[in-house]
C-alpha cells in the first residue's frame, strides 16, 4: 500500500484538521467529526445534515456551505457515522425550521440516522424528516433485499434541497425536493481497478488488467458482473443503457446528467466519457439540460466513473443554477 | 455454582473483545470478499473500547455492564455493526433480571429480538442473525432440558458456528452483501461469524457459572 498517510488509524481525523485548515469559512467539530457551516444553525432556515463513511471525498464535506449542506458527518472509512454525531450535527444546524437527513440507502447508515433522529427527539421539539437516496439501478430493487443503492443522486439531491433550503422554504417543501430528484434520478457504475482501504493495507478485489466490473456501489464492493475491458464507446452504453430503461427520460425538459470519476480516473478521461455519455443520449433522444463532470462521489483511489441522470423540469433546473458556495461545488455566488 | 454476575459478564465481554482481536483480519477477509473489508476493524475497536470502558468504570450491577457495552458499541463502531451489536445488548440489558442462566437465556432472546427489529431482516438473509437465531434458540432448548449453563452454552456455540457455515452458499437479501446478488453465494457471512464468537465466548467464559 502506498498512500500519502501518517498512522491509518489516523486518516479521518487528520483528513478533517487539513480540510479546517484549508476552510476557515467552515467550522469543524473535531470531537463529534462534524463539518459545519461557519454561520451555522441560520435561524428560520431549514437545517440539512448529510453524511456517510469517509473515502467518498468530496462527498459530504466538501458539499457543507452556502446553498447545500449545513453539516456533514464523517465516519471511518466506508463506515457508516454514529449517532451521537448525526445527532450534534443535527442539534447545530437546527434554525428553528426543522432538519432534514440526506441518507444514502446503506443499511448502517439508515439504521444510525434512525437512531440519531430517536435521541434528538426524545429530548427537543426538533423536527426531523429523512430522505433516503437510492439511485442505482445495479442493484434489483425488492422487498426482500436491501433495496437499491444511493450513489450519485445524492450529490443532486443536496445541491437541489441546499438551494430550496437556502430560499427559506419550509421542511415538507425541501424534503419534497430531495424525495423528487431521488425518484426521477437512476445511477450505475464501473470499475477498472479495486480501492485500497488503509486499514485493510491491500485492494478490496482483484481485478485483472483485462477486466472490469459493472455495476459496482462506492465502497470497493465488487459489481454484479465482470466482463472484458472494453472502449469507453460501449463502456458509455453499458452505464446509460440500464439507467434509461429504468426510467423513461425523453421528453420534458432534458437531463442533467452527471459523469463522476471514482477517485483515481483523471478528468482528461472523464470529459471523453461524458462525449459517449451525451452520443448515447442523443441516439436515445434525450437532450441534455445541464452537466456535471468531475470526481465528486469517489471510492478513495479506484478507477471508474458512474453515471447519474435525472429527469429535470423547470423549477430543478432553477435550483440548479441557484448559487452554491462550499469547498468542492461553487457558482454563482 | 458461582453467579452469572457483573464479574462473569464482564469476563464474556473480555473473552469476546480478545476472540474479536484475534480474528480481526479474518473477519475483514470474509467482508472483503462480499462486502467493504472493515467488519474485523470496526468491530475490533468497539470491543477494545468496551473492555477499556469498562475498566474505567467497573460495574457491580450486570445489566450496566450490558448496557456500557451497547452504549460504546453505538458510539464507536458505525456501520450495521454498531447499531445491531449495540441494540443486542442494549436489549439484552434492559431485559435482564436475575443471575442464573434462565436470566442470561432470557436477556440473550431479548437481545436477538431487537436484532430482528433493528436490521429488519429474518434468517435466511445471511446476515447475523443466521447465528444468533439457532444458538438463542439452543440455548434456551439445553435450560428447558434440565442442562447446566456451561453445557448449554457450549450447545449454543455449536449451533452459531453451524448457522455460521450454512450461510456460506445463501445469496444475501440483507446488508451490503446483498448488492451482489448471486456473487454473494460461495462465502461465509461475516457477521454470522463474528456473531458465532460473541456465543463462543460466552461458554468459555461463563462456563461453571448459572
Amino acid at each position: 500500500m502506498k498512500k500519502l498517510i501518517n498512522d491509518p488509524a489516523d486518516v479521518v481525523p487528520e483528513a478533517l484538521r487539513g480540510l479546517a485548515a484549508a476552510h476557515p469559512e467552515l467550522r469543524v467539530d473535531h470531537e463529534n467529526r462534524v463539518v459545519f457551516r461557519g454561520d451555522a444553525p441560520r435561524q428560520g432556515k431549514v437545517g440539512l445534515v448529510s453524511g456517510g463513511g469517509s473515502g467518498h471525498e468530496p462527498m459530504h464535506a466538501g458539499f457543507v456551505g452556502v446553498g447545500m449542506l449545513d453539516a456533514a458527518c464523517a465516519g471511518e472509512v466506508f463506515t457508516s457515522p454514529v449517532p451521537d454525531q448525526m445527532a450534534a450535527a443535527t442539534r447545530g444546524v437546527d434554525g428553528g425550521a426543522g432538519v432534514l437527513h440526506i441518507v444514502k440507502n446503506y443499511t448502517g447508515d439508515v439504521m444510525n440516522f434512525e437512531m440519531a433522529a430517536e435521541l434528538v427527539q426524545a429530548e427537543s421539539d426538533t423536527e426531523v424528516v429523512s430522505v433516503v437516496t437510492d439511485d442505482d439501478v445495479a442493484v434489483q430493487d425488492s422487498l426482500y433485499t436491501a433495496g437499491r443503492r444511493g450513489v450519485g443522486v445524492t450529490v443532486l439531491v443536496e445541491k437541489l434541497a441546499g438551494a430550496a433550503a437556502e430560499e427559506g422554504r419550509p421542511l415538507a417543501a425541501v424534503a419534497d425536493i430531495a424525495k423528487r430528484v431521488n425518484v426521477n434520478g437512476r445511477s450505475m457504475g464501473m470499475a477498472l481497478t479495486s480501492c485500497t482501504v488503509p486499514a485493510a493495507g491491500r485492494p478490496t478485489f482483484d481485478l485483472p488488467d483485462d477486466e472490469m466490473e459493472i455495476g459496482i456501489g462506492i465502497h470497493g464492493e465488487p459489481g454484479r458482473r465482470r466482463v472484458p475491458l472494453a472502449p469507453a464507446r460501449e463502456v458509455a452504453e453499458m452505464l446509460v443503457e440500464p439507467v434509461l430503461s429504468d426510467l423513461d427520460m425523453t421528453g420534458g425538459d432534458g437531463v442533467i446528467a452527471f459523469v463522476n470519476g471514482m477517485g483515481g480516473t483523471p478528468l482528461l478521461e472523464l470529459y471523453l466519457m461524458y462525449a459517449e455519455v451525451v452520443a448515447v443520449l442523443e441516439k436515445a433522444g434525450v437532450g441534455v439540460a445541464r452537466n456535471l463532470v468531475g470526481s465528486y462521489m469517489t471510492s478513495l483511489d479506484m478507477a471508474g466513473c458512474s453515471v447519474t441522470l435525472l429527469k429535470a423540469d423547470d423549477e430543478l433546473l432553477r435550483l440548479w443554477d441557484a448559487p452554491v458556495r462550499t469547498p468542492s461545488l461553487r457558482w454563482g455566488a | 455454582m458461582s453467579a452469572v454476575d457483573a464479574a462473569a459478564l464482564t469476563a464474556w465481554v473480555r473473552e469476546f473483545a480478545r476472540l474479536v482481536h484475534e480474528q480481526r483480519d479474518a473477519l475483514t477477509q470474509l467482508d472483503a470478499a462480499i462486502g467493504d473489508a472493515d467488519h474485523g476493524a470496526n468491530l475490533d475497536r468497539g470491543m477494545t473500547a468496551a473492555v477499556a470502558a469498562l475498566e474505567a468504570q467497573p460495574a457491580d450491577d450486570p445489566a450496566a455492564v450490558l448496557k456500557t457495552v451497547a452504549t460504546t458499541l453505538i458510539k464507536t463502531v458505525g456501520g450495521a455493526s454498531g447499531p445491531l451489536y449495540g441494540t443486542f445488548f442494549l436489549r439484552a440489558a434492559g431485559a435482564l433480571d436475575g443471575d442464573d442462566g434462565r436470566a442470561l437465556a432470557a436477556a440473550v432472546r431479548a437481545g436477538y429480538d431487537g436484532v430482528v427489529a433493528r436490521g429488519k431482516a429474518e434468517r435466511g438473509d445471511k446476515t447475523m442473525l443466521d447465528a444468533l437465531g439457532p444458538a438463542t434458540d439452543a440455548l434456551d432448548e439445553a435450560l428447558a432440558a434440565g442442562k447446566p449453563l456451561g453445557e448449554a452454552l457450549g450447545a449454543a456455540a455449536q449451533a452459531a458456528a453451524a448457522g455460521r457455515d450454512a450461510t456460506e452458499p445463501l445469496v444475501a437479501r440483507k446488508g451490503r452483501a446483498s448488492y451482489l446478488g448471486e456473487r454473494s453465494a460461495g462465502h461465509v457471512d461475516p457477521g454470522a461469524a463474528s456473531t458465532t464468537l460473541l456465543v463462543e465466548a460466552a461458554a468459555t467464559a461463563l462456563a461453571g457459572r448459572g
